[in-house]
């Protein structure tokens, strides 16, 4: 049976077919219709593969547009999908960290794959992919070389949480002069101690693994391991643990 | 299936305001409250009418923000807003006010409030199990009974007191039985419906009248259970929602859960099952006063310190009403229970091995989406336990 999963991210739209150990995939901006890139998305995840839309035995929908999609045969909310696309990605993992465009969650589980517990952050970008986009552009930087361009730097104190706020923060350290790898590093700090404080709540795990957009970000991963004080698993494929973990629950659901 | 008795309850609200109206033209006294430890037998025995003034609504916040801070909790805010904007008819209705000194937030808005309706604030004790904390409450009511005396130039006789003990038990009696019927599986009433018909002891003007529809309502709930047309599945995880006051207007958090595959079966919370637990002592011998106090102190609020009877009752309702997950709700800035909350949560999951799922909002729309994902991760882990 072949399954797709749908993972309509507020920033990026992420699909995944699944025909038994094979999988493919498509990343792509959510842009100002989360139906129209999820299609998208999907009409590109066949092409060349020679499959119609007929020949896929379940759809399932996940990520915060998930209920705006008229094609999927179900929806799942992405806590329980990131958990499974985790465990499938790293098996044995007992706490996935998820960074995403506007949320961030940490989640523990029976290392299965089934979700026991969650946290998840308030109604605010602090600790979120936006929230690094947000400083990227105030650094005059692309938010994917934030990494590269804070290795190796002493973090500096960011003490704002509010994105705005925190916005200010760097402008104003700027203006102090200090350097941009050392705000960048402060900032990446910042976003791991908001994520591990969530974490902390729910009790430390075995076998963490980093999942997400930000799950590419070298920087955050690293400071997420000082304050956790554990390793920390990442993967190529780590931005598409969701929409892996909702073909994996299409699959078992059509059974 | 939805109990035809419901539509009455769902135009109560409306209905009731005519009724006070009306009452009002005949010379009859209206006395608002803010909140459970309010004594509404007091009320009675006065010859007055109780009514409940608890802001659940978004609608008058953003005035109340011209005034008051804005992070501080959105049931002040609304109260404090209604009353500003004179938008709320009980409000405009009441002849005298009764408030309390629950938590910071409230006793200070109180202070501001004072100037729009001649009003008593009652003084709580922080605990209940101090010596003399029964004694103080004791007195308070004396002096709450001094205070509706004079504002509303009447006597309060121990007869009527009596009377008036009795009926509101009565009335106790009914949503007590009302909200037991959920023990039931599958619950025969949505959560939605438990929250509307319980929040008329807050509005109706007529206790007997509501004591009769109460019980109408319980006769036909009993033949959903008989006839086993229940809205819910056998297998539809059974949630107990505690921590802050629900209402008409703030239920977004509610109705997320049951739209989400969920069935809340039982309301702890002040505004479901917490003020029906316990009745009043009907001892004759007994100063009524005192009888009624010793009622009211029992109630298990966050602004108690310790607040141990609420991890009591809560251990009893997962019990009685067969519960699979608890969903604990603070309204933002409220400190007392977002505190308590993570107590609550080890006492959930270390002494009943339950999932617990606590959530912080407030009465706006703005966060629906974050809330449906939260809340629908709960669910499916409850379905996935009940599996």
């Amino acid at each position: 049976m072949i399954a797709v999963g749908i993972d309509v991210g507020s920033m990026t739209t992420k699909a995944v077919l699944l025909n038994g150990q094979i999988w493919r995939s498509v990343v792509r901006p959510t842009g100002c219709s989360p139906r129209q890139s999820a299609r998208e998305a999907f009409d590109e995840l066949l092409l060349g593969t020679g499959l119609s839309a007929g020949e896929i035995g379940h759809i399932t929908g996940t990520g915060y547009g998930r209920i705006a999609l008229d094609f999927i045969n179900d929806a799942v909310t992405e806590i329980t999908c990131h958990a499974r696309g985790a465990h499938y990605l790293v098996e044995g993992t007992d706490l996935v960290i998820d960074i995403g465009g506007q949320d961030s969650k940490v989640i523990k589980t029976d290392g299965q794959g089934n979700v026991i517990d969650f946290a998840m952050n308030d109604k605010c970008a602090a600790g979120t992919g936006r929230f690094l986009q947000v400083m990227a552009s105030a650094l005059g930087a692309d938010i994917s070389e934030l990494s590269e361009l804070s290795r190796g730097a002493e973090p500096v104190e960011i003490s704002n949480m509010c994105t705005v706020f925190a916005e200010s923060e760097v402008v104003s350290l700027l203006a102090q002069g200090v350097a941009k790898d050392s705000i960048i590093a402060g900032i990446h700090r910042s976003v791991a101690r908001r994520v591990a404080a969530m974490a902390g709540r729910l009790g430390n795990g075995s076998k963490i693994t980093f999942t997400g957009g930000v799950a590419r970000n070298g920087g955050v991963k690293e400071f997420l391991a000082r304050e956790l004080r554990a390793e920390i698993n990442v993967v190529t494929a780590s931005q598409l643990a969701g929409a892996l973990g909702a073909a994996l629950l299409a699959r078992e659901i059509a059974k | 299936m939805r109990p035809e008795t419901m539509r009455i309850v769902d135009d109560l609200r409306d209905q009731n305001i005519l009724n006070l109206e009306h009452a009002k033209r005949n010379n009859k006294k209206i006395v608002g409250m803010y909140c459970a430890y309010s004594p509404k037998e007091l009320i009675l025995a006065a010859g007055a009418l109780p009514v409940g003034l608890c802001g659940t609504k978004q609608e008058p916040i953003a005035e109340a923000e011209k005034v008051l801070p804005r992070n501080i909790c959105p049931l002040i805010k609304s109260s404090f807003g209604f009353a500003i904007t004179d938008t709320c008819p009980y409000f405009r209705l009441s002849d005298f006010v009764i408030a309390e000194t629950t938590c910071d937030g409230k006793k200070k808005m109180f202070e501001m409030l004072k100037e729009y309706k001649p009003m008593h604030v009652l003084h709580l004790p922080q605990g209940t199990n101090r010596p003399g904390a029964l004694k103080w409450w004791v007195d308070e009511l004396y002096l709450l009974k001094k205070q509706l005396e004079e504002n509303l130039g009447v006597e309060i006789g121990r007869e009527s007191l009596r009377e008036a003990i009795k009926m509101v038990n009565k009335e106790r009696l009914a949503m007590r039985r009302l909200h037991e019927l959920n023990q039931d599986n599958p619950a025969p009433l949505t959560g939605m419906d438990m929250l509307t018909a319980l929040w008329m002891k807050s509005f109706n003007v007529d206790v007997d009248e509501g004591i009769e529809l109460i019980n109408q309502l319980v006769k036909e709930v009993e033949d959903i259970v008989r006839q086993g047309a229940s809205p819910f599945r056998a297998d539809t995880p059974r949630i107990l929602l505690t921590g802050c006051p629900v209402g008409l207007g703030s239920e977004k958090v509610l109705r997320i859960l049951e739209e989400s595959g969920g069935s809340v079966v039982c309301l702890e919370n002040c505004s479901g099952f917490k003020t029906v637990d316990t009745l009043v002592d009907e001892d004759e011998e007994r100063d009524p006063i005192e009888a009624i106090a010793e009622k009211y102190l029992q109630i298990p609020c966050s602004c108690m310190s310790p607040n141990e009877g609420r991890f009591d009752l809560i251990g009893r309702m997962i019990d009685e009403y067969n519960v699979d997950g608890v969903v604990d709700l603070t309204w933002q800035a409220c400190h007392t229970y977002n505190v308590e909350g993570e107590m609550l949560n080890r006492h959930v999951k270390e002494k009943w091995d339950l999932p617990y799922l606590h959530l912080e909002t407030d009465y706006s729309t703005s966060d629906l989406q974050q809330l449906q994902t939260r809340i629908g991760a709960f669910i499916e882990l409850l379905k996935r336990r009940k599996a």
